[in-house]
């Protein structure tokens, strides 16, 4: 065991791939030993997809070499590198929705006879896979269009496993689990190695990382920076070799002023401290159960959790497009009925979503810049349904000074932005209409630690002009350092508020895991 | 959770499409209780297995989230061809049947072949190609002629043992023989995949270009088998655009009234079997009705509208509105 | 920001290169490469008195076209056209016959009835969520069978009114067919439809991405209706033009149309998925379609050669055009 641990099992060498003009990956390199979890870090866009990718067949390297066990490897596709024994588990998962679990974990290799599959073997195999992940509560008949998210994620690591890989990829697979689920995972990810796999994971959690790993490789820029034993590393100094530079106080400074009082208007005088947005027993099919809260001017909202426990659905009721909701909605203390994203972000609401996909929900990627910081103001530049080019271009000026968004060309396409970029741009084309209330799913995902700063400071620019945010983050930090109260959110209902000082990393884990606050978290060590 | 609830839900759009099928027969029976005897059931019968072998093709197309616009040209093409070739002793009609189903499977192969190394849209593709196949059908028979094997189209369009036709079993014999195994096979399963989300069946490793290509392969043949069967029936090849074109739609009908989604990745071509069957029974209906044949056309497109709004009634249940765009 | 006149030539030359989509200029080429052909052929093609012949009758062609571009820019099709276009006709010389308020409110009525199809093609699209292509299709059988029903199957005895023959066989501008000049405003309107005004970046956004329009507050189902309606429109008007040139409606005239509109579209360069396309593309797609058809009948060649072309000729300038990325 010790020699195999010691030989590298398989190594990438002087690895690069471009695509068009930008560069992913500068002749990146890789060692992957026996029975060691090893975490992959560093920002998007630094090339750990595109390594990976490349590792596991699903694009192939413009140069560079990869040893796998002592000879020289490529692989044309991921089917080749499965064949291989090199499996790769996906955040944007792999599954068909319209098929089902068993046919999903099978899909490349099925059990056969006569030609056809057989498919009463394939569900007693899919049965047995599940149980090695440890989702043995899984019908294999079941549609995986039917199953929440956080089964899915199982199906998929289930699938991973039915290949019996001899090198095991997690592309942040672990994003929607539930805290029972990541201890099972963890269980059997650690009895894998025990068994002599060698595993990979990417992983934006710190607390995974320091659970879970054996080794952490660093990259930046598409270049490899550091490969490390885990623990011999600060969080500070792996964040800095993330990033290329120090590591500064991440968040703006929280208001002063009291909860109860409300930002101050440009006379000085103290608005009415009234709330702007009320919500009293709001629910909506099985997802939120009698969710009551209210939001005042000038404050920011955080809602915690852990994933799929109802938060991106509260947003998506407030902005109008959940169908079915039952409670009161009040804003400036009248009642309203906000039918859809339409009647939400009209003048007497005045409501604005960040969604949580940029990509398919925020951007038409192939419009160009100008297109999308026009789409949720078209009313606003227009009279009588033909835009004013003037106006219109006086609000894209204004946006892309006000966001910094970087871009030599307004008319370029949208889609030829860095993701941070384009989530600049997605904020700014609702702050053309001036919000009042500011709905944010999760949006500092996948996004560079420079830029997500920069839209720490505009969320609290914002809500000093007298803005009230919501804002929906799987990240810890965000919470605690951009929050000035946080809603812990468990299937469906608010299991906690903290407020100010009480917002702490503990707090946020126990109340998520439904723990009494105050109590330590589960012996694992891990945090959701 | 036992295994026939998942049946259920899956076949849901098929058991529909039979159940409304069966709906129709009964009223048609019943108010015409010599029908099965009568020769213009055996008529009926006839012209059902004709739409339905094109929707069966058609339904392989959609599954992959593909449409075919050129099967019903395909249909008529091998029509034509079948008039010249199909004749002459058994051996000679025997190859000239292989012949008139290698060309429609060729016909397919060449829609398959431009959609997936071309890269263009199914709908553009396959109406530059049945304009193509139309002209050869023209070529062929620029005014209806030509002839076949009388024994062989007397057997084929008649019955079996003087009650079951001749042409059930023939669809039967295509469902059995093709269906069956291309949905049980790693291709089916594939083209299912690749209508359903072809970026995760290519991150899973699934052949997706072969998936493909063995839909609007198989679905040129089976245009083929009912172009074969149009030959046998009408003694004659015509290169008729009205009818190629009616078939095409229809086809598209019978798919949609059967539960395949036309997004992809749904449904079982028997259900676009029974879509046809319930969509031809419409004018068999209104026959028995004595509607006035001036009528006709409008009920058949009512009773179509009526169904394809029935399947929006799903829509009802979607309570988070995001559903509806994917 | 400060060196103004240098950034605005680089944008300037950018911007009109990207504006020249290679869609537009492989289709105006071909028109000049067909018009070059059949000049070799015979005199009389590069003549002015053919050329306006052309620009005519692609007109009716370039008219429905434009409204089905509509459709297709949201990611939709509208296969109801065939029948939109007879009803249109039918009932525009249908209602010409009751006198002199029949013939003034003919058209208007024709176009109505365009209208009404519209609607109920883009209620089923947007608000029952109806593929568009199934949605159509039944809207068209239905069309059919309201139409045969109203005829008693055979042609209609109505004739078209003296002003239908006059807007599209008659002059108004010396030396311009009334067809061309309409063809003109509508597509000049158009244009500016599509590029300057909320409804036609609209339609551009829902073609890319639904979904990311209607979370920017977008009202998507109201704007899918109104594509439709403005689609049928067109085609009922389009029909209105074609009853007059030919003075009376025929049944089943507009089935010659529907697959025409659809090439002319798409060879312009719009994508059939939508969200992508310049109008004049379409109007360069529907003249070449127009000539092609055209060349083929002068040069006498037969139906089958003339379709087996046709097809040809589709299927390799989309291939020449540059085909779907594949997905990263």
């Amino acid at each position: 065991m010790r020699q195999d641990e010691e030989r590298p099992f398989f190594q990438m060498s002087g690895v690069s791939k471009s695509y068009g003009g930008a560069v992913a990956l500068d002749h990146a390199d890789l060692t992957v030993r026996r029975g060691r979890i090893h975490a992959i870090l560093g920002e998007n866009g630094a090339g750990k997809s595109t390594l990976l990718k490349v590792m596991s067949g699903v694009v192939q390297p413009d140069e560079g070499t990869m040893h796998y066990d002592g000879r020289e490897v490529s692989f044309a596709s991921p089917a080749a590198a499965n064949a291989a024994g090199i499996v790769c588990v996906y955040q944007e998962l792999s599954l068909i929705p319209d098929l089902s679990v068993a046919d999903n974990i099978f899909a490349s290799n099925p059990p056969r006879r006569f030609g056809m599959i057989d498919r009463r073997a394939q569900r007693r195999q899919a049965e047995e896979a599940l149980a090695r992940a440890g989702a043995a509560d899984i019908n294999p008949l079941a549609k995986v269009r039917d199953l929440p998210l956080s089964r899915q994620q199982m199906v998929e690591l289930a699938k991973g496993l039915a290949h019996e890989p001899r090198i095991l990829i997690l592309d942040e697979a672990t994003s929607a689990l539930t805290a029972a689920d990541v201890a099972r995972v963890i269980e059997v990810l650690r009895r894998l190695r025990e068994e002599g796999l060698a595993l990979l994971f990417i992983s934006h959690r710190m607390h995974e990382v320091k659970a879970l790993a054996d080794e952490c490789t660093v990259y930046r820029n598409g270049r490899h920076v550091l490969s490390f034993e885990a623990g011999t590393r600060s969080d500070n100094e792996v964040i800095e070799m993330m990033i290329g530079r120090k590591y500064q106080h991440a968040f703006p400074a929280k208001p002063a002023a009291k909860p109860e009082e409300g930002p101050a208007d440009k006379s000085g005088r103290r608005l009415a401290a009234e709330p702007v947005l009320a919500c009293r027993d709001l629910a909506w099919s099985d997802t939120l159960q009698g969710i009551s809260f209210s939001l005042k001017r000038g404050e920011i909202l955080g809602l915690g959790g852990l994933d799929g426990q109802g938060q991106r659905e509260l947003l998506l009721a407030l902005f109008g497009v959940l169908r079915g909701c039952a409670g009161t909605i009040e804003i400036d203390g009248k009642a309203v009925s906000i039918a859809s994203p339409v009647a939400a972000r009209a003048n007497g609401i005045g409501m604005a979503l960040i969604p949580e996909d940029r990509k398919t929900e925020g951007l038409m990627l192939p419009m160009s810049l100008r297109e999308n910081l026009s789409f949720a103001a078209l009313d606003r530049m227009s009279t009588a349904g033909v835009i004013d080019r003037d106006r219109q271009q006086s609000f894209v000026d204004r946006m892309m000074e006000l966001l910094a968004i970087k871009s030599h060309d307004v008319d370029a396409a949208v889609g030829s932005l860095s993701g941070g970029n384009q989530q600049k741009v997605v904020i700014a084309k609702w702050l053309v209409r001036q919000p009042r209330i500011l709905l944010l799913s999760d949006p500092t995902r996948g996004i560079d630690v420079g830029t997500k700063q920069e839209i720490y400071q505009l969320l609290r620019r914002l809500a000093d002009e007298g803005a009230a945010i919501v804002f929906y983050s799987t990240d810890y930090d965000e919470l605690i350092g951009c929050c000035d109260r946080v809603l812990v959110l468990y299937e469906g209902r608010i299991k906690k508020e903290l407020v100010g000082p009480a917002i702490t990393e503990q707090n946020l884990i126990a109340s998520a895991l439904d723990l009494p606050v105050g109590q330590k978290s589960p012996s694992t060590g891990v945090s959701p | 959770m036992s295994g026939l609830r998942y049946w259920y839900a899956e076949n849901r759009g098929t058991m529909f499409a039979l159940g409304l099928f069966v709906l129709m027969f009964a009223i048609y029976l019943f108010n015409y209780p010599s029908a099965l005897s009568a020769n213009v059931f055996l008529t009926a019968a006839n012209k059902a297995v004709l739409l339905a072998l094109v929707s069966m093709g058609q339904a392989l197309v959609v599954l992959t989230a593909g449409i075919d616009l050129s099967i019903g040209m395909t249909l008529v093409l091998t029509n034509c061809i079948g008039s010249w070739i199909v004749t002459g002793d058994a051996l000679h009609s025997a190859l000239g049947i292989a012949g008139v189903l290698a060309a429609g499977a060729l016909c397919g192969a060449l829609n398959g072949i431009i959609i997936i190394f071309g890269r263009l849209q199914p709908i553009v593709t396959t109406i530059a190609t049945g304009a193509v196949y139309y002209g050869l059908a023209l070529l062929l028979r620029p005014v209806p002629g030509g002839s076949i094997n009388e024994d062989l189209a007397d057997a084929l369009t008649g019955k079996v043992a003087g009650v079951v036709p001749a042409s059930l079993l023939i669809l039967l014999a295509a469902v059995v023989i093709i269906w069956i195994p291309f949905k049980r096979s790693t291709i089916g399963r594939a083209a299912y995949a690749t209508g359903s989300s072809e970026p995760a069946a290519f991150l899973s490793g699934m052949p997706i270009r072969r998936a493909k290509f063995a839909s609007y392969t198989l679905a040129g043949l089976l245009a083929a088998i009912g172009g074969l069967f149009l030959t046998f029936f009408t003694d004659t090849g015509e290169a008729n655009l009205g009818s190629a074109n009616s078939y095409t739609l229809f086809s598209i009908a019978s798919v949609v009234i059967g539960g395949v989604s036309l997004l992809g990745g749904k449904g079982s071509a028997i259900g676009a079997v029974f879509g046809a069957f319930a969509f031809r029974s419409i004018g068999d209906l209104l026959f028995v009705f004595n509607v006035d044949a001036l009528w006709q056309p409008l009920f058949q497109g009512v009773i179509l509208l009526l169904a394809v709004a029935i399947g929006a009634c799903g829509l009802f249940r979607v309570r988070n509105r995001l559903e509806w765009f994917q | 920001m400060s060196d103004v006149s240098a950034t605005s030539w680089t944008t300037l030359m950018s911007r009109l290169t990207r504006k020249i989509d290679k869609p537009i200029v492989i289709a105006f080429a071909c028109i000049v490469a067909l018009l070059l052909v059949g000049g070799m052929y015979s005199r009389n093609f590069t003549s002015p008195e053919y050329i306006l012949l052309q620009l005519k009758v692609g007109a009716f062609l370039g008219i429905i076209a434009t409204g089905l571009m509509m459709v297709i820019l949201l990611g939709h099709i509208d296969l109801s056209l065939p029948w939109t276009i007879t009803v249109g006709a039918m009932m525009a010389c249908a209602v010409a016959g009751h006198g002199d308020l029949g013939e003034m409110l003919a058209i208007p009525v024709g176009i109505a009835c365009g209208v009404l199809i519209g609607i109920v093609n883009g209620t089923l699209v947007a608000l029952l969520r109806i593929p568009s292509m199934i949605a159509t299709l039944a809207t068209n059988a239905v069309a059919q069978g309201i139409m045969i029903v109203y005829t008693g199957g055979s042609s209609p005895q109505d004739s078209a009114p003296q002003v239908m023959r006059w807007l599209a066989a008659g002059w108004l501008v010396p030396g311009v067919p009334n067809a061309v000049a309409l063809w003109v405003v509508i597509g000049g309107a158009t244009m500016f439809l599509l590029s300057r005004t909320t409804f036609g970046r609209t339609l551009y956004a829902i073609g890319n991405s639904e979904r990311a329009a209607y979370l920017s507050g977008i009202d998507t189902r109201l704007v899918t209706v109104a594509a439709f309606a403005v689609c049928s429109a067109f085609a009922a008007f389009g029909g209105v033009l074609l009853a007059g040139y030919a003075s009376k409606a025929a049944q089943s005239m507009g089935d010659a149309y529907l697959l025409p509109a659809i090439a002319a579209v798409v060879l312009g360069g719009t994508s059939i998925l939508g969200g992508r396309g310049s109008y004049l593309g379409t109007v360069a797609g529907a003249i070449l379609i127009t000539l092609l058809q055209s060349i083929l009948s002068v040069a006498q060649m037969p139906e089958a050669g003339r379709q087996i072309i046709y097809g040809v000729v589709i299927a390799a300038m989309l291939l020449l055009y540059g085909r779907s990325k594949r997905e990263a």
